[in-house]
């Protein structure tokens, strides 16, 4: 399978195609950004390959990083064969400032939530998604929790004995 | 069932004789939500036109709380996700970092993990079927499979002294031996838990006012199944023949004789049927394991890697430095991203673990099951009466742990 899809991508979609990983018997794609409709569509319309299952959306902040220089934002499309049996990545490189991508809502209707996470996660926008809100962090948090320069902190919680203090946060 | 069809149709005419919709607040504090869950829920009359989950208010941040331990210390955090679930994430957790350090376990310990992974399915599993059925109005299976559970949870007591938050499964083996009437207490449980199956099935799945509840309920398709990217007995229950442990099988589920139950209609009462057979597989499961049970270490032995075993540490230098250097300053992981998936009972549990050549993993992802499968509640509740939106919730089988994370 691993093969069917290499050959798949590299006769269709060649110059969309940066990079195929193989890292510990996992198949990963780099691709471009503006190849992701099109490359999901051939997915989608081969019945061979029978892609059909978007099992997860997730990204991964690589600030500070040597691999930051092929861009911080790396979004991951996680895509299955439940007739194939077969899983592979395809990953997508995005810039620091105005992370963007299409939003894969029309093609998958699991992607709904899972793009919302990253966008809420990570600040990266989906574009085209019919509802990008907020999804896990209260409507009052400011910034993106799971980027690496949002720090880890302690807010003190109030009990009787400090319920007149102001509120406090430890970093 | 005619009737209720009937009943779908009817419209709310008000005095003036026009028509309205009404939207209402189910949750977050709402018994049949299962914890914090909000749905907003629109509705002409009793008829569900759209119902909109909305969730975050149990979110904890654990994935970036994992990202700033070291890589053994950041188990503990996946107990805390699907608690009904706590050896099965564990489990997960510990065979993706193995993945990313190539540790190869010993074959007791890959027995043995299968052993108490299916004791926490049929844990999930009991736990559901109670909820579930108090939720649709039958009280007393509630008390019947918490009894069950108290047999299984005293188990876990046993092997790791806690009868939740588990971390009993660690990266390269387990936290210490099994017990030694371990064999003996889980045949004990098996056989007490395949007798009252029996009696599960009397109350329930013969019962004319479960079935009406659950029958044709909540009904989603095969195609729309794959769609919404769902997975575990919610994608089985449409006839989507898709199990981890038969797909990609993990820790040595290839050796191990099991059927996975398919339902035909994608409706409650058949997710019902799935996880009632999946029980009796799991029970089946278990006895496999403990006839093939070998003995052997209980963890691998991969110095700088993997804790030595305590008594080791007491007794042997290398083992106290190995021990010294693993607490202080963990191990370093390769850069690149490995995906380890299991069969959790609520789907397909997944982790992406993404190393960078330090200590601390760069990114922890758990899929959460629970949180993708909740996002069909729309799609499951639209056009339903309101009642059935309880029911679809029940079916779904959702953590609120897990959701938010």
């Amino acid at each position: 399978m691993k093969d069917a899809v290499r050959e798949f991508l590299t006769t269709n979609f060649s110059e969309f195609l940066v990079q195929e990983e193989n890292f510990r018997d996992l198949q990963s794609f780099t691709i471009k950004a503006d190849g992701l409709i099109s490359i999901i569509e051939g997915f989608l319309a081969n019945d061979q390959l029978a892609v059909n299952h978007l099992s997860d959306v997730t990204a991964v902040d690589w600030l500070d990083h040597p691999e930051e220089e092929k861009g911080r934002f790396e979004v991951i499309f996680n895509l299955y064969s439940i007739k194939n049996r077969h899983r592979f990545l395809l990953k997508v490189r995005l810039p620091a400032d105005n992370p963007t991508i299409p939003t894969l809502t029309e093609h998958f209707a699991g992607a709904n939530w899972t793009e919302r996470e990253v966008f809420d996660l990570f600040g990266v926008v989906f574009e085209g998604h019919p509802e990008l809100t907020k999804i896990l962090t209260p409507d009052d948090l400011e910034g993106h929790p799971l980027r690496r320069d949002f720090p880890l902190t302690y807010e003190v919680p109030h009990f009787s004995w400090n319920k007149d203090l102001p509120p406090e946060v430890i970093k | 069932m005619e009737q209720r069809s009937a009943a779908r149709g009817d419209q709310v005419t008000t005095t003036t004789g026009e028509t309205k919709t009404v939207t209402i607040n189910m949750g977050p504090q709402h018994p049949s939500t299962h914890g914090v869950l909000r749905v907003v829920v629109e509705l002409d009359g009793e008829r569900v036109i759209s119902a909109k989950p909305v969730v975050g208010y149990l979110h904890t941040g654990i994935e970036k709380t994992m990202e700033s331990k070291l890589y053994h210390l950041a188990l503990p955090c996946t107990d805390r996700m699907d608690y009904l679930n706590p050896m099965g994430n564990n489990l997960c957790y510990s065979l993706a970092v193995e993945k990313l350090m190539e540790i190869e376990v010993p074959e007791k310990v890959k027995y043995a993990r299968v052993c108490l992974a299916e004791l926490t399915r049929v844990n999930s599993h009991l736990v559901w079927l109670g909820t579930h059925a108090l939720d649709l109005g039958a009280m007393s299976m509630l008390l019947y499979a918490f009894r069950e559970r108290e047999l299984i949870v005293d188990i876990y007591e046993a092997c790791g002294g806690q009868r939740m938050m588990t971390s009993y499964i660690r990266i390269g083996g387990l936290a210490y031996d099994l017990p030694k009437d371990f064999d003996k207490k889980v045949r004990n449980v098996v056989n007490t838990i395949r007798k009252r199956m029996v009696d599960y099935e009397t109350l329930l799945t013969n019962n004319q006012i479960f079935i009406n509840r659950t029958k044709g309920v909540a009904v989603i398709s095969a195609e729309d199944a794959i769609n919404w990217s769902l997975s575990g007995p919610l994608l089985r229950g449409s006839g989507v023949n898709y199990d981890v442990r038969k797909a990609q099988p993990y820790s040595g589920y290839e050796k191990f004789d099991f059927e996975v139950p398919l339902g035909k209609h994608g409706d409650a009462y058949d997710r019902y049927l799935i996880r009632l057979t999946e029980i009796r597989q799991s029970l089946r499961i278990c006895e496999q394991a403990l006839d093939g049970m070998p003995e052997g270490p209980y963890r691998a032995h991969v110095p700088g890697v993997v804790l030595p075993p305590k008594e080791d540490v007491l007794f042997k230098m290398e083992s106290m430095i190995f021990h010294f250097k693993i607490i202080t300053e963990g191990f370093k992981a390769p850069t690149g991203t490995v995906y380890q998936a299991v069969e959790s009972p609520k789907g397909e549990l997944g982790m992406m673990i993404t190393g960078d050549g330090t200590n601390k993993p760069r990114r922890v992802r758990v899929r959460p099951p629970s949180f993708i499968n909740l996002a069909s509640l729309a799609k499951l509740a639209e056009g339903g009466l309101f009642s059935d939106v309880v029911c679809a919730i029940g079916s779904i089988d959702i953590v609120l742990g897990e959701v938010d994370r």
